[in-house]
């Protein structure tokens, strides 16, 4: 299904710009519990959808926000091609603008990159209703400031993604996943060692065992595998992490991601550690407070991403004087506060 | 040569200078027209304009002391790091002071073990890597200019470099960055990982020094890869390397870098390193593969195999450290090997889709035969972009002129094939009516915009980077597009 809902898009955005009545930006409705609650009428971007421009051989796709992962990844699998970075998908109704305004990259980051290093340019609509072009298709780019990349992770709250320009590479020949059990701080060690010398696409470690992708060539990873030893595992426990779908993330209470050194201790041990250690995964009942606090303690901070209590959102206010600078950055983009207003802050 | 701006006589009150001295060392604030002299212009001499004077503080806070003072006066301030932009970035404003952050040159932190650093603005490109050898890690983007350029200065030009198609550009490779905004208030971006709730840090790099001065960065470090093999592939013609490039990027190969250079960049790069390259070459590709021994072996089979199967007649390979050097001296030595040819060339820089590559450089040569201009080509052609150097002679009258018209005429050609004006030496004072062609009226807006939420009375580098409207309208300059009204909206100014 291809069709550019531009038009009707943009003057939806300019008439609630006219009216002061704010959004709510919803693609497939997958992405829709993360973050706080927006106040607005939803507008759907789900029949703006379809590939703009896609040449295999430029390893870039153009594509409109609500396109379905679903779709694109199949568009993209006829070519042996897939997206560059390992984001979730959440279920078949994802879409690439959700999975953009997001911003989420899975257990591939630390190999692959995270999304907004593979976002080339962006198309969006403004908070006054304007539709406004950032970036492009080409991989350099410094004319004008990055806007595009500075859609990702906002949750729609800079403006409604129209169409991504994103990077896609060559579908890996083999995928093998190999497990281990060790403590984290001879995890960590192996991990360092590894990098750079075996073909890695991610690395997590969850209660005492550490289990590592391997992916890309078939002989090379054959090779690795033979080299590393270990147990055999599932190479679809790394999709079920990507796509946050494990038992470990059921668990009652709110999920967290402590972004961290990578060579901070394991603490809590309840947690899950991804992005061979920069990342971890805490399920948790303590409060939003104690949870921040534990991230602080190893010089990092933590990320809310779901939870019963949806007036904390995802991340803490910075101090006063940054906060102020977002906040006219996002006047600059959403003058009247019109887009997801309350879904990364309260009241904007 | 441009005097961009002549020397009215800004009476700034006494108050201002004795507050700004009381700030900055002993030897800090230069004011003599001797001494501002070398801050005159960047790497794009042909615009020159003399500061009020030039402040060269030896800490952050010093740093945000000059900052609130001049904000407090109005007085404009354009940062400063080592002075190699080749936009004209850099260059002063004539009622304004330079701020040099070259002093802030420390690196404040290697750690090895969660593989960053911490940078002061000041501190040089390769000194990082040079920090990180011990540990076996390095800092990936390697502009040519590394040994001079400051990590300031390549945080606000996004700069690239030969590995960056492999690595990414600076934009991928800094995790935070703390930085003053105008009014001297100092502020942190990034983190860990690099993710905030807004990517204020994408939003500063390639800044130009219009967002905010920064005055810290974190920076991620790479373990150095176990093998590289450098390739040297040479053709008979300009187009079937060309066509080898986009062969090679078809096939879904990252090679750690992916260059190449035409006949006229050869023979400048053979008269000035004394290396010859393989006779009767019209172009070289260069291939650096890299990673695991495994990886490796089978990489290079292939790229070679591309290599071939596109025309190379030649093909040379490097594995040790000093015979990859010898092979890529040429085109480390390009820039200063070109510029014996004539008495002055003028560097240009956009990217295209890597698929047009041919059918630009043909493009390219055609314009430069049409304007008598020779054209030389050494660029990164793995992510396609282009710096054809235009070679003339400043002291013939016009010739400025004509080697500007071309320039225009070469960037319209990336932007018609789908790229951009600039790849990664940005638009400071050159480009200024390229931005008119790539970017709609309410797009303009929306950068002045952004730039008045950190910075509203215009004080930091003001008139660079974005055009104002009235620029884009002005008869000569590069037209908007057409169907793209320039008038849309213009209600945030
Ligand atoms: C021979 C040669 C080869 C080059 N090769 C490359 C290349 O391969 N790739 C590439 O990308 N570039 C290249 N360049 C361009 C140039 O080296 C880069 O743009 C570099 O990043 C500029 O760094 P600098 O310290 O010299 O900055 P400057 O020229 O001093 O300043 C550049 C801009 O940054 C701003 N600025 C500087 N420091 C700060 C700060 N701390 N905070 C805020 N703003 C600041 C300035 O106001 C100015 O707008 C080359 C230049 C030369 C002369």
């Amino acid at each position: 299904m291809t069709h550019d809902d531009t038009a009707t898009l943009a003057s939806a955005v300019r008439a609630a710009y006219e009216r002061q009545t704010p959004l709510e930006v919803v693609g497939g409705g997958t992405r829709r519990h993360l973050g706080r609650a927006p106040d607005g009428q939803p507008l759907s971007l789900a029949s703006h959808s379809g590939i703009v421009e896609y040449e295999p051989s430029g390893f870039v796709v153009t594509v409109r926000a609500g396109t379905t992962l679903h779709d694109l990844d199949a568009a993209l699998s006829r070519e042996g091609q897939t997206l560059m970075a390992d984001i979730p998908r959440f279920s078949a109704a994802s879409t690439i603008g959700g999975a953009v305004a997001a911003g989420f990259t899975g257990p591939g980051r630390p190999y692959t990159g995270a999304l907004r290093d593979s976002v080339l340019g962006a198309r969006v609509i403004s908070g006054t209703g304007q539709v406004l072009a950032f970036g492009g298709k080409v991989l350099k780019n410094v004319a004008g400031f990055d806007v595009s990349r500075l859609m990702v992770g906002a949750f729609g709250t800079l403006g409604v993604i129209l169409d991504v320009s994103v990077r896609v590479s060559r579908c890996p020949e083999d995928v093998q996943v190999v497990a281990f059990e060790m403590s984290w701080p001879e995890a960590r060690e192996c991990l360092k060692r590894w990098e750079g010398d075996l073909p890695l696409t991610g690395a997590f470690y969850h209660r005492g065992v550490l289990s590592v992708r391997l992916a890309g060539r078939e002989a090379r990873v054959a090779a690795a595998v033979r080299e590393l030893g270990g147990e055999k595992g599932r190479p679809e426990a790394f999709t079920e992490l990507r796509d946050l779908a494990f038992d470990f993330f059921q668990a009652p209470g709110s999920l967290w991601r402590l972004l961290v050194p990578p060579d901070s201790p394991w603490d809590p041990e309840e947690t899950l550690i991804d992005w061979a250690g920069a990342q971890r995964f805490w399920v948790t009942l303590a409060l939003a407070q104690e949870v921040r606090e534990k991230a602080a303690q190893y010089g990092g901070q933590a990320v809310r991403v779901w939870g019963p209590d949806r007036s904390e959102g995802p991340w803490a206010a910075p101090p006063a004087a940054t906060m102020a600078l977002l906040t006219r950055v996002k006047t600059a983009l959403d003058p009247r506060a019109i887009l997801n207003r309350g879904r990364l802050y309260r009241d904007w | 040569m441009r005097e961009l701006t002549e020397q009215k006589a800004t009476v700034l009150p006494a108050t201002f200078w004795r507050h700004l001295r009381r700030i900055l060392p002993p030897d800090g604030l230069l004011t003599k027209p001797t001494q501002v002299a070398v801050y005159e212009c960047d790497g794009l001499p042909v615009y020159r304009a003399r500061p009020l004077a030039v402040a060269l503080p030896r800490t952050r806070a010093e740093v945000g002391l000059v900052l609130a003072l001049c904000s407090r006066y109005g007085v404009p301030v354009v940062a400063r790091g080592a002075g190699t932009g080749l936009s004209g970035g850099a260059l002063p404003h004539a009622h304004g002071i330079v701020l040099s952050l070259a002093r802030l040159n420390r690196i404040l932190a290697i750690d090895p073990d969660n593989r960053t650093a911490r940078l002061e603005p000041g501190v040089r490109n390769s000194a990082v890597s040079e920090a990180a050898a011990p540990y076996g890690l390095f800092y990936a983007p390697d502009p040519s200019s590394q040994i001079a350029c400051t990590i300031g200065g390549n945080v606000a030009e996004n700069a690239g470099g030969v590995h960056c198609l492999k690595y990414g550009l600076t934009t991928h490779n800094v995790l935070a960055v703390r930085f003053f905004t105008a009014d001297g208030v100092l502020h942190e971006v990034g983190g860990v990982t690099g993710e905030a709730p807004f990517d204020l840090l994408a939003l500063l790099v390639g800044s130009e020094g219009l967002l905010g001065v920064v005055v810290e960065v974190t920076v991620r470090l790479v373990p150095k890869p176990p093998a590289t093999v450098a390739l040297l592939a040479a053709f008979r013609s300009l187009a079937e390397a060309a066509a080898s490039v986009s062969a090679v990027i078809g096939e879904g190969l990252v090679p750690a870098g992916l260059e190449l250079m035409d006949a006229l960049a050869l023979s400048a790069a053979q008269d000035y390193t004394g290396i010859p390259y393989p006779p009767d070459s019209q172009a070289v590709v260069l291939a650096e593969v890299d990673g695991d021994l495994a990886t490796i072996e089978l990489d290079v089979a292939h790229v070679r195999r591309l290599l071939l199967g596109h025309g190379a007649f030649a093909i040379e390979e490097a594995r040790s450290e000093e015979d990859r050097r010898r092979l890529w001296l040429g085109r480390k030595s390009a820039f200063p090997a070109v510029g014996r040819l004539a008495p002055d060339y003028y560097c240009m820089d956009g990217t295209i889709p890597r698929s047009a590559l041919v059918a630009v450089l043909a493009e390219i040569g055609e314009r430069s035969r049409r304007y008598g201009l020779p054209v030389a080509n050494v660029f990164h052609a793995g992510d396609g972009n282009l710096h054809p150097l235009i070679l003339y002679d400043a002291k013939i009258p016009g010739e400025l002129e004509r080697v500007e018209e071309l320039g225009a005429e070469i960037l319209r050609l990336c932007l018609a094939y789908g790229g951009t004006i600039s790849g990664e030496h940005g638009v400071g004072v050159e480009k200024l009516d390229g931005m008119c062609a790539q970017f709609t009226a309410a797009e303009l807006a929306t950068f002045h915009a952004l730039k008045s939420a950190f910075d509203p009375h215009n004080l930091l580098n003001p008139g660079k980077a974005v055009p104002t409207p009235a620029r884009c309208v002005e008869p000569g300059g590069m037209h908007v597009h057409e169907g793209r009204m320039p008038f849309s909206s213009l209600e945030r100014f």
